[in-house]
């Protein structure tokens, strides 16, 4: 059997947790199986999960599972699995699946593959390596394999299945070593990492104060803001938007980059986006050649053309 | 205060990725090895901590002789001893394991190693050595404080950032912004040559996954350039020919 560690918030099914139980449901059809999710908490919506392709539902509650922990997650995803046959289990490769998976693959004695964008066989899978400049064929091998599925390499199905929820009942108070002591939510913007527009620029934007524009031009698209790693080293812009090699790897389905030279480490972090717009004064910048769309032209004259007619299109 | 902290020797971040033998090898040939970068965040954290609190800081490696260059530039930062296990790691797992039966009959209070190597893009480690050590784990941190046997760490999460408290021995990888990496300097280059560099030979040859293949990313077609004065296009064209505004 498959099963899909879901995550959700304020109840509600994280988008790439539905992502993650669509690879879930097609590896159970792939592999004459099912698919079953496993939810962690009082708080989580369980009744839209069928729709996503969970055959059947683990709703996991009880003593340690208040708030999220590795070791308190990790045992209460290992037990459900190792209870009920699983062979697979599919995380997404979001922060908290990044913490629990790795844990999850030691109790249960698996095979572990990280950065999956795609299923080649049941046991095989396409994963990114060296920074998104390549992409490796890995094959697992043993009972059991843990996957962790980028968020937005896959694209969401829907489905018409049973999810029948088993709630479950534990004690992993004994394997939580971590306290929450608090919670700091960026609020009122899309998170970079969940984002499927991007407005990003760089050093060539000269300056933090001329980041109105960029910032308008996001927020009218429905977009997140994003920027080159000397912009957060500079203190222009937070460095939870620097992208990159070295910062977030991203790949939403738009990314404008405005004032990027796309220098090979930038590239690392955005060339799996799905359509790349550059804005650049110079013709030769590296970055066009990475490019769908481009803009030889100044920024300053540039952006608030974009601006405009995107506020036009909204109004109309 | 001992702390191990991991260090991966990585291609720099400049290399053009290339593979030989079928695509089935990474193409080495010319390629600079570096300290993975967020390995060295982690060494100067805990350069840093045990500057302030006394103790001693030991890298570990898990690779072949041909790491030792990497091995001498943490050390030149100003590790105390370094530890090398002598074999190529297959996957997180393997390295892992390598790890965690090195350091057997040792004691440290904190583990810190990066949040992912920039080679194979895991993320794995940290979380597996702290499972099989059953030690606390906080991933990806931008900021460790410890103190009276405890550490608190900020971690990123998705849409934000936690504050975690955790008893120690602790396992934490680091993330861009917890430090300003430190450069060697010629005194600490000079002493590097003479710090001890165990070399151990692995307990295990274990592999669940194996590197089939490779491939590079498909190419982009040709840029479709939008005259600057009609630049009110562009958005025209993501709404109709991309559907994505
Ligand atoms: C170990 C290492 C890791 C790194 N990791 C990262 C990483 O993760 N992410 C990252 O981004 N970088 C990373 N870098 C840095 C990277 O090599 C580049 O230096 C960086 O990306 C350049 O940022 P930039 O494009 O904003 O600035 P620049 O290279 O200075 O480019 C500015 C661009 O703006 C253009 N421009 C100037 N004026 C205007 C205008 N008025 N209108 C429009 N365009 C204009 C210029 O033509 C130029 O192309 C790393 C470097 C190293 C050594
Ligand atoms: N071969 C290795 N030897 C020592 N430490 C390693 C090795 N591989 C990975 N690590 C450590 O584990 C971190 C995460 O690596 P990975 O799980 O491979 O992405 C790295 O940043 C290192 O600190």
């Amino acid at each position: 059997m498959v099963f899909v560690l879901v995550e959700s918030e304020e109840g509600k099914i994280k988008k790439y947790s539905q992502e993650a139980l669509t690879y879930g449901a097609d590896l159970a059809a792939a592999t004459g199986s099912s698919c079953a999710a496993i939810a962690i908490g009082e708080d989580t919506d369980t009744s839209d999960l069928g729709n996503y392709g969970a055959d059947k539902v683990y709703h996991v509650t009880g003593s340690g599972l208040e708030a999220f922990s590795p070791g308190g997650y990790a045992t209460a995803v290992a037990d459900v699995v190792s209870n009920n046959g699983g062979n697979y289990v599919i995380v997404s490769g979001s922060y908290t699946g990044k913490s629990v998976a790795p844990k999850a693959a030691v109790k249960l004695n698996a095979a572990l593959a990280t950065g999956v964008v795609a299923m080649t066989d049941g046991n095989s899978i396409r994963k990114t390596c060296f920074s998104n400049k390549a992409f490796s064929k890995v094959s697992m091998s043993g009972d059991v394999k843990v996957i962790t599925v980028v968020p937005n390499s896959y694209e969401i199905k829907s489905y018409d299945k049973a999810g029948s929820v088993e709630s479950v009942s534990t004690d992993v108070g004994s394997s939580v070593k971590t306290k929450s002591i608090s919670i700091d939510k960026v609020k009122g913007k899309i998170p970079l990492t969940e984002a499927e527009l991007v407005v990003s620029a760089g050093r060539g934007l000269k300056g933090p104060e001329n980041w109105g524009m960029i910032e308008e031009l996001a927020d009218v698209l429905g977009a997140a803001t994003a920027c080159s790693k000397p912009v957060s080293d500079m203190d222009w812009r937070p460095h939870s938007e620097h992208v990159g090699q070295t910062g977030i790897t991203i790949k939403p389905n738009l990314y404008i980059a405005v004032g990027i030279s796309g220098a090979i480490q930038h590239l690392a972090g955005v060339s799996s986006s799905k359509v790349i717009c550059v804005i650049n004064t110079d013709p030769e910048a590296p970055f066009f050649k990475a490019a769908d769309y481009g803009i030889v032209g100044d920024a300053f004259e540039i952006v608030p053309k974009l601006l405009a007619r995107a506020k036009e299109l909204k109004a109309s | 205060m001992n702390i191990l902290v991991g260090i991966s020797a990585v291609p720099d971040t400049t290399t053009k990725i290339s593979f030989v033998e079928n695509n089935t090898k990474f193409n080495t040939e010319g390629v600079q090895f570096i300290i993975n970068p967020y390995d060295e965040l982690a060494l100067t954290k805990a350069l840093e901590i045990t500057e302030a609190q006394g103790g001693e800081v030991t890298i570990i490696t898990v690779g072949d002789a041909s790491v030792e260059p990497v091995m001498r530039k943490a050390l030149a930062i100003g590790a105390q001893k370094a530890i090398r296990v002598n074999t190529v790691a297959k996957d997180g797992m393997h390295a892992a394991q390598c790890i965690k039966d090195a350091i057997a009959g040792q004691s440290y209070d904190l583990i810190l190693t990066g949040r992912e190597s920039i080679d194979y893009n895991g993320g794995q480690v940290a979380g597996i050595l702290s499972e099989m050590l059953d030690m606390s784990l906080i991933n990806v941190v931008t900021s460790i404080e410890v103190n009276d046997g405890k550490v608190t760490a900020v971690r990123d999460i998705d849409g934000g950032r936690e504050t975690v408290e955790a008893s120690l021995p602790c396992v934490l990888s680091a993330q861009k912004e917890l430090c300003e990496p430190r450069i060697p300097n010629m005194r600490g280059i000079m002493q590097a040559r003479m710090k001890p560099l165990e070399v151990v030979e692995p307990s295990v040859d274990y592999s669940a996954t194996n590197y089939d293949s490779y491939e590079l990313p498909a190419e982009k077609g040709s840029v479709k350039l939008i005259e600057a004065n009609n630049a009110e296009e562009l958005i025209d064209l993501l709404r109709t020919e991309k559907k994505l505004i």
